[in-house]
């Protein structure tokens, strides 16, 4: 099997994998980065979404072969301490409840928050429609997202 | 800072009790400060924890930790716990943390989460807990100073002495206290009191799982563990008949394929390798029992609603006589399909067999039956048998069953070696363990006045015992009443699903009492009233709901909601007692371009005292949006026994732009608190299907109400 070389949250790793292994499960299987989860496999919900040169990304989708001259970025790897205007947003809300699909959430408000710091609710309402949470926290994640864009300067 | 004075502690009803024997232990604490990475308690660690029967140990520092014995699925049980157990103790809450327990039938009972039952189990458990800890800090303090307990007040994790304002931190009494004499029984604060619990407490996982570090059970990882995933029949009623698994054998990464049961379980070293290979597996089948498809059950309906195969459930006065004089009779029938339960992580479970003893780790609501199952297949002793609890990525009562723990342990059995079994959304949607399909028949016989004088409710359901509940409103406040249910056994298999029952049955009941409301021309919130009134004054057998609770909850989401003062707004009411607490809501539909948009949803609940004012209003919106959300879109169909809706591309789950509105309220009455993970879910689809009946005139008869006419048409 082939190596590849993978820069995740700016460090280098290597992982000997076949060429269609989704990132996802390199990241989890190889890397042991178990923040992005797994949910359907099809990149219908959301739960798996990590950056790629600071876009959204679906990793349960992407096959390693096609992300060697990206920047990954996981939700370990978002901040330092946890401390992301995005994550001190949710935080504040109370948003998780499993807690499950909120590293997707996260992840995908992110990369929207660096694309338009300012979203108006409708931008923010069409981007994370993209990603499901089965408990139903979708009021506070709305609330949590519209404050994060506050918190950016 | 308040403090609490010490009061009502008679030292004469103090037993010299042993301290393994009492409430709890206090000890060292077992962390260190700093962990960061969330530590899984598993069987070796969690034997050097101190205390039995515990519940918390507090550190030399003062750090107070908290053992949470029941699964942590998103109900956030370990914060609400934890705040009940920190309020008696007087603890200071940012010095406080919370750690999921392993299952220890020694320490613990109840150790499971379902039915909204876990508050109402611990609460005074939880407490007392709490303050015995609370009570030997206290007499420590009192020894070290040589004065009275009754001297002595607490706050903030220190013991007062109020004459000379001597304090000292509970950490430094920690080691003393643990050596006292454990009381026989303690006083327990007074609600006025309370300084945690009522108020909004953030969830103690928030860090954990924002940074991406919450130990779920897909997450845990053990080196030298193998990866499992598993070819189950796809469909129901049937059965392996060949298997032909060399093509997969020589996949990358494959160490065995094993087949047991109904099982071919392709075991690799890592997940894609073995979901990759399981596709290639080549497996024939057979038929092993009713092949059924949903456009059978629909016929079984009919034959069992029509059908003399019923049980009676309840049955007061002459419902005969009373459909045989009334002056007008209504009638109509509801159906609900199939549903999975999806929780967002799919089933999986790690188990390490060995000779003679067993551990597992995983996702599961019921660890104690867990263990007792694997103890019945591999014959090995319960107490040999570990149950490591992680976080689950929801339930919503799927990991209430155990198969997916079974299958694990007996492939790990069978394999000798540690191994994960994953399942894809595939195996988890097709995987059975569904809410049942029912269809329910009601009448209502009504005299000349208007006066409902007879009620029936027949249901029938696939694979549920009992589809009705049979004493629940109107039960009581109709003479005449007869509850019957019928069932049809089916290969499909089934289970408890988010409320139970009363999640589909809400629905029918609410909507079938706005029929006869309308029949009378009543207001459909005064009708109800006035049958509660009349339960209240002649009661019909028994009454198991009580009635001033519900006529609050009703008449609070009527004021909340400016009941029937809206212009444009069209309202649909509903209420349902379940797992004990009350709820009434009140929904808002809107028409935009010919078609109906339920706009908002009020919800007041009586969940007696309520813990975490966070967690509470999450759980109230998490329930309307779940309920909601599989009234609208929820529909799994069969086609010779396979599920036809196998991912999220073909199975709608509702998303961000379809919630309504929700506004939260709590009925402040102090009274001992009950459950909240479910009791807000089953009134939703009544009182939207209400709702789009004002603003419409047709009636939502069946769910997913999105296939219903008044969707599709304008």
């Amino acid at each position: 099997m082939p190596i590849y070389n993978l820069k995740v949250n700016g460090k280098q790793y290597k992982a000997d994998v076949a060429a269609d292994t989704p990132l996802l499960w390199v990241l989890r299987d190889n890397l042991r980065l178990t923040g992005a989860k797994f949910g359907c496999g099809i990149g219908q919900c959301g739960a798996c979404t990590v950056h790629a040169d600071g876009k959204a990304i679906r990793s349960c989708l992407l096959p390693v072969s096609a992300v060697q001259s990206s920047a990954i970025t996981t939700i370990e790897g978002l901040s330092e301490n946890g401390d992301h205007p995005v994550q001190l947003a949710w935080d504040e809300a109370d948003v998780p409840q499993c807690g499950y699909c909120q590293a997707g959430q996260i992840m995908t408000a992110a990369a929207l928050l660096k694309r338009n710091p300012k979203p108006s609710l409708q931008e923010i309402e069409n981007t994370m429609h993209a990603n499901i949470c089965r408990c139903g926290a979708y009021h506070r994640i709305r609330e949590a997202v519209q404050s994060a864009s506050k918190k950016i300067k | 800072m308040t403090t609490t004075a010490y009061k009502n502690s008679r030292r004469d009803f103090l037993k010299k009790l042993s301290v393994t024997g009492g409430g709890l232990m206090l000890g060292f604490r077992w962390f260190s400060a700093e962990a960061e990475v969330p530590v899984i308690l598993n069987n070796s660690n969690w034997s050097v924890v101190p205390g039995f029967n515990s519940y918390l140990s507090i550190a030399t520092n003062g750090m107070v930790t908290i053992y949470s014995p029941n699964p942590e699925l998103g109900q956030n049980i370990m914060t609400s716990f934890a705040m009940i157990v920190a309020e008696e103790l007087d603890a200071d809450w940012t010095k406080v943390d919370v750690v999921q327990a392993p299952l220890d039938t020694k320490r613990f009972e109840r150790q499971l989460t379902g039915g909204s039952g876990a508050i109402p189990h611990s609460w005074k458990r939880l407490r007392n807990a709490g303050a015995t800890a609370r009570y030997l800090l206290v007499s420590a303090a009192a020894k070290r100073w040589n004065v009275p307990m009754e001297e002595c007040a607490t706050a903030d994790g220190f013991v007062i002495h109020s004459k000379t304002g001597s304090k000292l931190g509970y950490g430094e009494l920690a080691e003393e206290a643990s050596k006292m004499s454990v009381p026989a029984d303690v006083p327990l604060k007074n609600r006025k009191d309370f300084k945690l619990i009522g108020k909004p407490i953030k969830n103690v996982q928030n860090k954990n799982i924002i940074t991406g570090k919450a130990i779920f059970g897909l997450d845990f990882y053990r080196e030298g563990m193998v990866f499992a995933s598993i070819q189950r029949p796809p469909a129901f009623g049937t059965k392996i008949k060949s298997v032909n698994a060399t093509a997969a054998k020589a996949m990358p990464g494959i160490i065995d394929v094993v087949t047991f049961k109904n099982n071919v379980a392709v075991v690799g070293k890592s997940t894609w390798e073995v979901m990759k290979a399981k596709k290639v597996l080549k497996i024939e089948y057979e038929k092993d029992g009713n092949i059924e498809s949903t456009s059978d059950h629909d016929k079984i309906f009919i034959s069992l609603l029509n059908g003399d195969k019923v049980k009676e459930r309840r049955k007061d006065g002459d419902v005969e006589t009373a459909f045989k004089n009334a002056a007008q009779v209504i009638r109509n029938e509801y159906q609900c399909p199939f549903i999975p339960h999806n929780p967002l992580e799919p089933m999986n479970f790690f188990a390490h067999v060995r000779e003679g003893e067993v551990e597992l780790i995983g996702p599961t609501q019921t660890p104690g039956s867990a263990r007792k199952a694997v103890s019945d297949l591999l014959k090995i002793p319960e107490d040999k048998i570990s149950v490591t609890i992680t976080r689950l990525g929801g339930g919503f009562g799927r990991r209430l069953k155990f198969d997916y723990v079974l299958e694990a342990a007996e492939l790990s059995s069978i394999i000798k070696m540690p191994v994960k079994v994953i399942w894809s959304r595939e195996d988890d949607m097709m995987g059975g363990s569904y809410r049942p399909a029912v269809r329910y028949r009601f009448e209502a016989a009504l005299d000349a006045n208007g006066n409902l004088i007879g009620y029936k409710c027949r249901g029938a359901g696939i694979n549920v015992e009992n589809c009705v509940r049979q004493d629940n409103f109107p039960s009581g406040a109709v003479d005449n009443l007869l509850i019957e249910s019928a069932e049809h056994i089916s290969p499909i298999t089934t289970g408890a699903w988010r409320a139970p029952v009363t999640n589909f049955l809400a629905f029918a009941e609410q909507s079938f009492l706005d029929e006869v409301a309308l029949a009378v021309k009543k207001d459909p919130i005064q009708f109800r009233l006035e049958l509660l009134q009349k339960a209240k004054n002649n009661p019909v057998g028994a009454i198991k709901y009580s009635i001033e609770r519900m006529e609050t909850v009703i008449k609070q989401a009527a004021e909340k909601s400016g009941w029937g003062n809206k212009k444009g707004i069209h309202q649909g009411f509903s209420v349902y007692f379940s797992h004990a607490s009350y709820v009434a809501q009140v929904c808002e539909v809107v028409m935009t371009a010919g078609k109906p948009v339920v706009k908002k949803i009020y919800a007041v609940s009586d969940c007696g005292e309520v813990i975490n004012k966070s967690g509470a209003m999450q759980q109230v919106m998490g329930a309307v949006t779940d309920g909601y959300g599989h009234a609208m879109y929820g529909k799994l169909t069969f086609k010779d026994g396979e599920a036809q809706q196998k991912n999220f591309n073909e199975y709608r789950l509702i998303r961000m732009k379809e919630i309504p509105e929700i506004e939260v309220h709590f009925i402040d009455n102090g009274v001992d608190p009950t459950g909240l993970g479910e009791p807000a879910l089953p009134p939703t689809g009544g009182a939207v299907a209400n709702a789009i009946f004002k603003a419409t005139g047709k009636r939502l008869k069946n769910q997913p109400f999105i296939d219903e006419p008044v969707f599709k048409s304008v």
